[in-house]
């Protein structure tokens, strides 16, 4: 029996359902270390393993390569050079923006690691890969602890 | 291990610490939803149920008579074969009383859980469903079931056309 | 049978346990893996292959959590595998280890399960509602203590075992955890707390359940050859075994579970145990429910049909009886990470038969069984230890 012709699965003797859980996840121990810092005192934080000569961005509690706890925080500039980036023009339900939003992968200055962000005050055409760009933070009474408490990255 | 394991890693979070903004937390609802297609047994199954009827498959290897029914014998790993007719009356083969819901909040009135074995299918084969009608400490393994159907207009072809079976009359 | 290597267990880490931990799931694997491998006196590139096992994704709530955990299990630019089997994964996932070794694939290979339950709300349990056959059981709203309940009244009936008897597993694992350091419910009780505590799905009451937890264990496997240059008291995992049965668990009688004695006999023949309850010193099954673990000795051919609640009640399982069970005090007593409370059992039989166990030793450990139970009463898992002679 072939049904290839029905796409919706409820024109078939079917069973709604849902998956009915919430989550609230901890950041862990070095996640929180790092939100914290962010919220607080508008810093970045990173581990470093000086072993391995690895400055973790987003900071890791240990060195996944030599496998060593990593107990000293140290910080970072709140700054560093667009990687690669793309623009979007659709959410993640697949309807249009209303604006296209730049999200670059941001490698922080003195480490060997960088964030998933935003880029802002910047037209589409004028982006280049290897553009210095800083960290724009939200006002301090509306940080959570978040990575969005950086509301984007704006050309130095 | 025994000198070296006074101190473990781990820290514990009480839930109020967590509700606190000393923890960060992060939350998440997934919202997916699904329609899960009965396939071809199963569906058979649904209909049947919607008009008031309890449907098994007979595999003629083992000679099996079993429900919930499939197109498959899992012991032979033949085809089964053939549709049978059950009854809507069965044994409790086993049974709780439930005093929590799904969700594992505590609930006052216990919900009355069996396994039925199905008269008409062969011995041993059982559905899981619900028990009414009943005083909870009445019931027992052994005691003869029957269903009580949702009206038939009410019905919409799912296993819970069978609101729950109460105990048979003598 | 061609096994080109013999198995050892050369090291065992484990983190504490309890209902919610702060640290994310991958720095829990990374305490419980490190620890490991500094008890065998190794480091991360000493390590050919690394082996997940984690229960439901549902419970992180990450989606895909083994490849999530990958670099805190010390598997970063590894072959690395993640093996599941519902509950019986703690059990499965060294069996996947040895896989590797006794293959003659690798020579050694890093073990770790880890579990986070705490981020599922309200409850872990609603976790579960989804592992039910969304046709013909889900409408119903079931909760998972409802099988372990309709088990638990079937195997009581069949034999006629009162509950009194049932709920001595609970005094004799919460006791035993007194001495666990990871232990997450340890508690001197009586068998009167355990009746009068509250009814959660008769004939379940709380204190027949173990927790839902939060931790992370490792184990260190090594070929022989390996083993040699880390220890002089390597463990052997001489016996293997694992058995699954179909989902219908509504046709079939649960007063037995015939998947476990598969497995068990699997893993016996392996080891070349022929009398199992003269032969093994001590056993861990698996106990989320008190009655689970005597429906498991028997299983685990420990004790005849409807005769270990018997053994339970004269001291013949405790720490000093003639056959140990769950000297670790379980998940009864230590707590339910569920596949790092099975992984947390093979832990134990290590430390028990280095005579490291501490407060918890045994005395004559020679053999050690390890079994896991999960999925819709459908998996048995087993793993067989043994001293080195
Ligand atoms: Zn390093
Ligand atoms: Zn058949």
């Amino acid at each position: 029996m072939s049904f290839d012709k029905i796409r919706d699965p409820r024109k078939i003797r079917h069973q709604i359902g849902d998956m009915e859980c919430d989550y609230i996840y901890t950041a862990g121990v070095a996640g929180e270390r790092f939100y914290i810092a962010l919220r607080d005192e508008e810093k970045l934080l990173a581990t470093r393993c000086e072993k391995c000569n690895i400055t973790f961005m987003p900071p890791r509690l240990y060195c996944d390569n030599c496998f060593t706890e990593l107990a000293s925080f140290m910080e970072v500039p709140s700054k560093g050079v667009i990687e690669s980036y793309t623009i979007t023009y659709f959410d993640r339900d697949g309807q249009a923006l209303p604006e296209p939003e730049i999200l670059a992968f941001v490698k922080i200055d003195k480490t060997d690691g960088g964030l998933i962000h935003r880029i802002g005050e910047i037209k589409p055409e004028s982006l280049k890969i290897g553009s210095k760009v800083t960290a724009v933070f939200e006002a301090k009474k509306e940080r959570k602890g978040a990575l969005t408490d950086i509301k984007y990255f704006k050309p130095a | 291990m025994s000198k070296d394991m006074k101190e473990l890693p781990g820290t514990p979070v009480s839930g109020k610490e967590l509700k606190s903004d000393k923890i960060i937390t992060f939350e998440w609802r997934p919202n997916a939803k699904y329609a899960w297609s009965a396939g071809i047994a199963y569906g058979r199954y649904l209909d049947e149920l919607k008009e008031g009827r309890i449907i098994g498959r007979r595999c003629s290897r083992c000679k099996r008579i079993i429900v919930p029914p499939r197109m498959f014998c899992e012991q032979c790993f033949v085809a089964t074969d053939e549709w049978v007719y059950c009854k809507d009356t069965g044994t409790v083969n086993t049974f709780s009383l439930s005093y929590l819901d799904a969700d594992a909040n505590r609930i006052k009135e216990p919900i009355l859980v069996a396994v039925i074995d199905i008269d008409g299918a062969s011995p041993g084969v059982g559905i899981l469903h619900l028990l009414g009608n009943v005083d909870p400490k009445k019931i027992d393994v052994g005691m003869k079931v029957k269903a009580v159907w949702k009206p038939p207009e009410e019905r919409e072809g799912a296993v819970t056309d069978i609101l729950y079976w109460e105990p048979m009359e003598d | 049978m061609n096994i080109r290597k013999r198995v050892a267990v050369i090291g065992a880490g484990i983190t504490l346990y309890r209902r919610r931990l702060k640290e994310s799931g991958k720095e829990l694997s990374f305490y419980a893996a490190n620890m490991a491998l500094e008890s065998a006196g190794m480091s991360r590139n000493e390590i050919d292959s690394v082996v997940m096992g984690t229960a439901p994704d549902a419970f992180d709530g990450i989606h895909m959590k083994s490849e999530n955990l990958l670099d805190g299990a010390g598997a970063t630019q590894k072959p690395y595998t993640h093996v599941y089997v519902g509950g019986g994964t703690g059990v499965f996932a060294p069996i996947g280890g040895w896989w590797h070794i006794a293959s003659g694939m690798h020579d050694t290979c890093l073990v770790v399960c880890e579990e986070k339950m705490s981020p599922c709300f309200p409850h872990p349990q609603t976790a579960f509602r989804s592992i039910w056959d969304p046709i013909i059981s889900r409408p119903l709203n079931p909760n998972l203590v409802w099988i372990f309940a309709l088990e638990m009244h079937r195997y009581m009936k069949v034999h006629g075992i009162p509950k009194e008897h049932i709920a001595q597993v609970a005094v004799k694992n919460k006791g035993n955890a007194l001495d666990h350091p990871s232990a997450q419910l340890a508690a001197k009780i009586t068998v009167d707390d355990v009746l009068n505590s509250e009814i959660m799905v008769y004939p379940v009451n709380r204190l027949d359940i173990s927790p839902p937890s939060d931790g992370a264990a490792a184990l260190i496997l090594a070929s022989e050859d390996v083993a040699r240059k880390y220890t002089d008291a390597p463990v052997w995992l001489d016996g293997v075994g694992w058995s699954l049965d179909s989902a219908y668990w509504t046709n079939r009688d649960l007063y037995f579970p015939q998947y476990v004695a598969k497995a068990a006999k699997m893993a016996y023949k392996m080891a070349k145990i022929n009398d199992p309850p003269q032969e093994v010193s001590f056993a861990e099954p698996y106990d989320p429910f008190t009655y689970k673990e005597l429906h498991h000795m028997e299983g685990l051919l420990l004790a005849e049909k409807g005769q270990a609640p018997k053994l339970t009640v004269e001291g013949v399982t405790a720490r000093d009886g003639d056959l140990p069970i769950c000297p670790s005090g379980g998940l009864l007593g230590v707590g339910n990470p569920i596949a790092a409370a099975g992984l947390m059992k093979c832990c134990e039989a290590f430390w028990q038969l280095r005579d490291e166990a501490g407060k918890r030793q045994v005395p004559k450990a020679e053999t050690g069984v390890c079994q896991a139970w999960g999925d819709l009463m459908q998996v048995g898992t087993v793993c067989v230890f043994k001293r080195d002679s």
